[in-house]
């Protein structure tokens, strides 16, 4: 699926970007070589006013510089948000590690067992996993997206040890990252504080249909991806999970 | 209200103070090696960032390439010129929400300057800027997050993650879009 994805994103945005420069060149150059400006093309339409002046630049060519530039820039981007990683996920490891072994995340994931049991049915009690998902969770729904990626970071390797294959997902790991993505959050900071900025007299006016919607996609969700975890397509291939190493796998993560 | 969002703001700036703290004086209270163990685990944090790398520059390179050619927004376009035409035109300012719907699972910062844009072109109070809050809210930055946690662990075969992540996705919209109609609909 994913490599479906990758390649169509690839063609069209290039064949588009490249068809829809081409159009503007062509239909600038005539335009200029008639009235002045007004070539309200179907494509055309968003920068065309203010672009007619400078129609010495061509379309053409800047859209091939600005797609380069994306694919180079992209590269860059992702090595500085990993950078910029290292020390987040060093710190909140470090701070995991103090709670893990003085018994703290084992007591808040025996706080939230039944649902991590009905959830996760594959990831034993007890089991790390359990303790880094439930921390994942509490920080996405406070809103600390510091906090909550090493925490999630944290949990896919656990389940990982729990995982027989190398390189194909669990339904425990599907199931996770579905709750993940459709997180719940109390407090949106970042949206409040960008309406604030744009001159909200009400910025916080939206959090309750937000709560609202969010529940929405969580259940769904949740619903969703068990229903297809169940399908002859995704369950052909499930891998199997590793149970007779549960036991020595979680000494090892819990550090001997 | 001023007060209620201030009140907010002091929770959230407060918490990770206060978690912090929580953790080390449960771990001085269970006589846990604070020092060791914090490095000890720290020591992890270092493997799985340099391992996300290639995943990441995998998926920010199509992400970019596709959001330069701006296809989203010229989808938005012939949206509205096809809903004015078949005499829907009150509708049509609706689909200025759609580059904002489709960017929101690709990245984050996209998506961000879009609800930036429709909230200064329309009025953060209007309809258009309150329902493109609650889009932005509900939903994540569904393949950064999936690529980044896949990539920790190294998995590439996904089975139903995308489309169960995708589905969800769908619905929030729905359900955003819903609750603004309902709740926002013909405010300036």
């Amino acid at each position: 699926m994913l490599n479906r994805i990758w390649f169509w994103l690839l063609l069209l945005g290039i064949l588009y970007g490249f068809g829809k420069s081409a159009y503007r060149s062509i239909t600038l150059s005539d335009a200029a070589g008639r009235s002045h400006g007004t070539s309200t093309t179907l494509l055309a339409v968003d920068e065309s006013t203010d672009d007619d002046d400078a129609s010495a630049t061509s379309p053409l060519l800047d859209t091939g510089k600005q797609l380069s530039e994306a694919a180079v820039e992209s590269a860059k981007l992702s090595v500085e948000i990993c950078l910029g990683l290292i020390g987040i996920m060093a710190l909140w490891l470090g701070l995991l590690k103090i709670a893990n072994d003085a018994g703290m995340v084992q007591a808040l994931a025996a706080l939230l067992r039944p649902a991590m049991r009905w959830l996760f049915p594959d990831v034993p009690d007890g089991h790390p996993g359990q303790a880094a998902m439930v921390m994942n969770i509490a920080a996405n729904i406070l809103g600390l997206d510091n906090a909550a990626t090493p925490f999630g970071l944290k949990a896919m390797r656990e389940l990982q040890a729990l995982n027989s294959s190398d390189d194909t997902a669990t339904d425990a790991m599907a199931t996770f990252l579905a709750i993940n993505t459709s997180s719940v959050t109390l407090v949106p900071v970042t949206i409040i504080a960008l309406r604030a900025a744009a001159g909200s007299s009400d910025a916080t006016r939206p959090m309750a249909g937000m709560i609202l919607a969010t529940c929405v996609s969580t259940i769904v969700a949740i619903v969703a991806v068990k229903a297809l975890a169940r399908t002859k397509r995704f369950s052909a291939d499930r891998p199997r999970t590793i149970t007779a190493l549960t036991t020595a796998n979680e000494s090892l993560s819990r550090g001997e | 209200m001023q007060m209620f969002f201030y009140t907010m703001e002091l929770i959230s700036a407060w918490t990770i103070p206060f978690v912090i703290l929580l953790i080390v004086v449960w771990g001085a209270i269970k006589r846990v090696p604070l020092y060791e163990s914090f490095v000890s685990g720290a020591k992890e944090g270092f493997d799985v960032a340099v391992m996300i790398i290639p995943y990441l520059v995998a998926m920010l390179f199509v992400i970019n390439v596709f959001r330069a050619s701006e296809l989203f927004g010229d989808i938005q376009w012939a949206g509205q010129w096809l809903l004015t035409r078949i005499g829907w035109g009150d509708y049509a300012d609706t689909l200025e929400l759609l580059p904002l719907a489709l960017t929101r699972p690709l990245t984050g910062s996209g998506s961000r300057a879009l609800l930036v844009s429709t909230m200064t072109e329309h009025g953060p109070d209007s309809f258009l800027g309150l329902t493109a809050s609650l889009m932005m809210g509900s939903t994540e930055t569904t393949f950064y997050v999936i690529t980044v946690y896949f990539g920790a662990v190294q998995i590439k075969k996904m089975r139903h993650t995308l489309p169960a992540c995708l589905i969800a996705d769908a619905a929030g919209m729905a359900a955003a879009i819903a609750i603004g109609y309902l709740l926002y609909f013909g405010q300036r």
